[in-house]
């Protein structure tokens, strides 16, 4: 069935089985594999994109549940002029990432949580990343790449 | 030489042209999503390949109907064990010279083994056919309980090897019985525990795949894979399939973590070769995170007895042990030939012993294969745990602080090259100011009061220390090989004509941050901004062989090669120079990045002059080829050793057993530092591994033989809930024979780490009488050991 979502902006309309899941839909038809899949089963996160500006594990979610709706993709948080994201800055700087794989769950799960909780502190940081798996960096450095986009963090 | 903290220009300079805390190249496409791994890949007319797996433990294969499968639209193929017998391919050497199955011919020998595949035009039908796949299997006993496997009774597992009577792979002993066993018969002291490491999983966030694409006309197979050892798969699937080596490339683009899991060859690889070669199109195989848990190389599963003697002063005298290993249905073990049980040698820890003896039983059991992997070092984890475990022990029944015993018994500087009582040579060590500093950053003497406070109001908190000695670096190619490959690596520098370099390595990050440090230590050398240097690796048309990354060798080895074959490239470039200056050779000083005259400052050339000369027209010094490059193989001449001190700190609840880590300090010593930020981070990630290990991770199996740990629901790992602020510090004893004196630092946490977490938790529960628990030490396990009733969690 034709399936049409506002991707990182752009239309994109692909014909796909109705149980197609909005992961392979990005990945497969769209072309975007930054997403990762890493559990297929919502419990590592690495699949996270913002679903209308909300972060939602890609895994779990049919594409024909956003039909008519906008996602946006680790590949969609770049500016226009290619400058990256201020949390993306962040993993950079802070040594957030080691193998990458984890990491544009990461960044999308941050950006969003930051949304709702502007100030988050270390401990609201810990608890809003729960849900996404790391195996290389121990979280230390992530959550410090988070806190230093925290409002009333020091730049 | 040991110093205690960094050199000021280490920490300041942002961006060094040589060693330390320079950015992370790799990050950039990495954070925006544009990093490569194997699913990412996509060929024109790629097909699907998804494997039906045994649903019971142990069974007779007595017939497979694949008709339906086979009629499903959009399905290529339905393979058999029968049918890759008919091309010689159902079986496949392992790393440790045993057999394995790629497809299930007579039995399946542990639940989720390989059974059968579907090729399909898409991911979604090769899963649905396997649905379609009708398979009659006749049950037989399962082998699971480790202790029982070689019983007179029980069923023999590999009677596919010929004249197989039981479930017998190995013995191994290391160290002097008689000698120790008289300083066992002599000591004041003797202390003894069962202390088990329960199987784990190393779970990386990516799972094992490949892409395997045989262009018939020029008879060339090209294998994108999740693999931490290029060379050494290409090699090995040559000898699979019958392919020669020059007609197979293996790529392994980025790779979402390894921890040993990527080191193993898998069925799922040989049976994408296997379709891509009969079917003559690319075939992508990615497993599911459940296929990776339930199939893919485990780590650890260790029964040990364990013995320390000890003068009643605290003196200790001697360590033995006794050791059941459980290898599930197939000996996988990715291990130098000459080492059935890894380093588990250097299970005598960081302490200055009269006499050691370990011996080993390994057997079968219908568990999926595997045992070493997850950061282990080749069960330096296991043999770690084992020491500081049962010195912990000792601290108990002599009464004395833990920290103040292995003060008592670490060895001392004047000590190094130590010989170990089972062969090793420590190659140095100065382990007290370890201890001291992690003390001292711990506030230990504080922490204690806090805790005596504590427990007169009943609060249970836990000091935990443990302390390291880690072998990495295989190895010497005299003693470690593995399927007869040498263990040395090799190297090849090239600086390009306007000075820019490549440097070409046989080792493969799986997020260890190669393309950074690997060109901070040939900036170091050269003077060439890493920024100027591209490095090359996981691609076997382009790369000199060697053996892959994994036991922390990617530093010891691949980076003396790149030292050393960055020093060749040097010397070269130092007899260009003293042709252009025209002095003698002996005449010129190195400044990193350019040679003057000696006393002459202002005669100088740079390493980018030196390029353009050796590329350029005109005359070179006689003798003297064009071109700036070289290529070398490194043969280590030891391991190196480093070792670092622990102290974890925990809050156990009384009321529900659950356990805090409140804090954890680690003191690494890894030798010379190349990119401290990036030693730390691989620091986090270790002691992450630990926490979860001591406290949630086991893959388990009901007495059928059932994993029960095939999901993330069910096989926990922390998060950044159950885990600290990691406090990191460090001291620096360089490697004497490791040419810029680094050791290797990627498995020290995790190695570490686990005793630490357990020895905390333990010492949280002495009003309660406990002395030993194991792992892992989840609130139910924690609750048994405070009623006095804690079993083995196998």
């Amino acid at each position: 069935m034709q399936v049409d979502v506002k991707v990182n902006g752009a239309p994109e309309s692909h014909d796909v089985e109705p149980r197609t899941l909005l992961v392979h839909y990005l990945r497969d038809h769209c072309g975007l594999t930054g997403t990762n899949v890493g559990c297929d089963s919502s419990s590592c996160g690495a699949c996270t994109v913002h679903l209308d500006g909300e972060a939602v594990k890609s895994c779990t979610i049919f594409a024909v549940q956003v039909d008519g709706r906008s996602v946006t993709t680790i590949e969609g948080m770049a500016a226009a002029d290619g400058t990256m994201h201020p949390m993306q800055e962040a993993f950079h700087t802070n040594h957030g990432l080691q193998c990458g794989y984890c990491t544009p769950g990461m960044v999308m799960a941050a950006t969003s949580l930051l949304e709702e909780i502007p100030d988050a502190t270390e401990a609201q940081v810990r608890e809003g990343l729960e849900g996404n798996l790391c195996r290389c960096t121990g979280y230390h450095n992530i959550v410090k790449s988070v806190l230093a986009c925290a409002k009333g963090s020091e730049k | 030489m040991t110093t205690t903290e960094p050199s000021p220009e280490a920490v300041e300079e942002e961006r060094p042209i040589g060693f330390g805390r320079l950015l992370r190249k790799e990050d950039p496409r990495l954070i925006r999503g544009m990093g490569k791994f194997v699913d990412d890949i996509q060929l024109p007319g790629m097909l699907h390949l998804a494997i039906l797996r045994s649903p019971m433990a142990h069974a007779r294969i007595v017939s497979i109907d694949t008709s339906a499968a086979q009629a499903l639209p959009k399905v290529v193929a339905v393979i058999t064990g029968a049918d890759l017998a008919e091309k010689g391919l159902a079986w496949m050497p392992t790393l440790s010279n045993d057999v394995q199955a790629v497809l299930a011919t007579d039995k399946v020998r542990f639940q989720h083994q390989e059974v059968a595949f579907v090729v399909a035009e898409d991911r979604y039908s090769a899963r649905d056919a396997l649905e379609l796949i009708d398979v009659e299997y006749e049950r037989l006993d399962p082998v699971i309980d480790v202790r029982t496997a070689l019983d007179a009774d029980v069923p023999v597992i590999r009677d596919d090897l010929e004249g197989k009577t039981d479930n017998h792979i190995f013995d191994w002993e290391t160290g002097d019985e008689a000698a120790t066993d008289a300083v066992f018969d002599s000591a004041d002291v003797v202390v003894s525990e069962e202390i088990i490491y329960p199987r784990v999983h190393p779970a990386p966030m990516e799972t094992c795949g490949c892409i395997a694409d045989f262009e018939r006309v020029a008879g060339k197979l090209t294998l994108w894979c999740t693999s931490q050892a290029p060379h050494a798969h290409r090699t090995v699937y040559a000898l699979v399939t019958g392919l020669p080596e020059h007609k197979i490339r293996l790529i392994a683009p980025d790779i979402g973590g390894g921890f040993g899991n990527k080191v193993p060859i898998y069925p799922g690889y040989v049976c994408a070769i296997v379709a891509s070669l009969v079917i003559g199109k690319p075939v992508k195989w990615m497993e599911d995170r459940t296929e990776n848990l339930v199939s893919t190389g485990f780590a650890r599963d260790y029964v040990m007895k364990a013995d320390i003697a000890a003068t009643k002063e605290g003196k200790i005298l001697a360590v033995r042990t006794d050791v059941l290993a459980d290898h599930g249905a197939f000996n996988g073990v990715a291990a130098p030939v000459k080492y059935p049980a890894g380093f588990f040698g250097v299970f005598t820890g960081s302490y200055d012993l009269e006499a050691a003896y370990a011996k080993m039983t390994a057997v079968y059991t219908n568990k999926a294969p595997g045992g070493v992997a997850y950061a282990c070092s080749f069960r330096i984890t296991e043999a770690v745990y084992l020491v500081e475990r049962i010195v912990d022990c000792l601290a108990y029944e002599l009464g004395m602080d833990p920290a103040e015993l292995r003060l008592k018994n670490l060895l001392k500087p004047e000590q190094f090259p130590y010989s170990t009582k089972t062969g090793w040579v420590y190659d140095s060590g100065n382990y007290e100011p370890a201890l001291r500093k992690a003390m001292e950053m711990a506030g230990y003497d504080e922490l204690r009061r806090e805790q005596a406070e504590k427990r007169e109001r009943g609060e249970l908190m836990g000091i935990g220390v443990s302390f390291f000695t880690e072998a990495v670096g295989a190895g010497p190619r005299k003693d470690m090989d593995i399927l007869g490959l040498g263990m040395a690596d090799g190297c090849e520098l090239r600086i390009h004509p306007t000075g820019k370099a490549v440097i070409r390595l046989s080792v493969k990050s799986q997020g260890q941050g190669h393309e950074t440090t690997f060109a901070q230590i040939v900036a170091e050398e050269i003077g060439i901004p890493p920024e100027d240097i591209e490095v090359l690796e996981g691609d076997t048309d382009n790369t000199p062989f060697g053996l892959g990354t994994y036991g922390s060798r990617s530093t010891p080895v691949s980076g003396a090669a790149a030292a050393l074959v960055t020093r060749k490239v040097r010397d070269k470039a130092q007899i260009i120079a003293s042709g252009m200056l025209e002095v003698s050779v002996a005449d010129l000083e190195w400044n990193k990045g350019s040679f003057s005259v000696k006393g002459d400052p202002s005669k100088s050339v740079t390493i980018q002059d030196i390029a353009m000369r050796a590329h350029g027209a005109g005359d070179l010094p006689e003798g003297i080829e064009g071109g700036l490059e070289a290529q070398i193989c490194y043969n280590p001449e030891n391991l190196t050793y480093p070792f670092g001190a622990y102290i974890c700190v925990v809050d156990v609840d009384p009321g529900t057993a659950v356990v805090k880590v409140r804090r954890f300090i680690a003191v690494d010593d890894c030798g010379t530092q190349i990119n401290p930020m990036i030693i730390e981070g691989q620091v986090h990630g270790g002691l992450t591994d630990g926490v979860g290990m001591a406290t949630m991770q086991m893959i388990a199996f009901d007495e059928d033989g059932n994993c029960l740990s095939g999901s993330l629901m069910d096989y926990l790992i922390p998060t950044a809930l159950e885990v600290p602020d990691w406090e990191t510090g460090y001291t620096v004893t360089p490697s004497p024979h490791h040419p810029i004196g680094a050791k290797g630092i990627g498995e020290s946490a995790t190695v570490g780490s686990p005793p630490a977490v357990v020895n905390a938790i333990v010492d949280a529960l002495k009003p309660y009488g406990v002395r030993h628990a194991d792992m892992p030490l989840t609130p139910s396990r924690v609750w048994e050991a405070m009623q006095g009733n804690h079993t083995p969690p196998i």
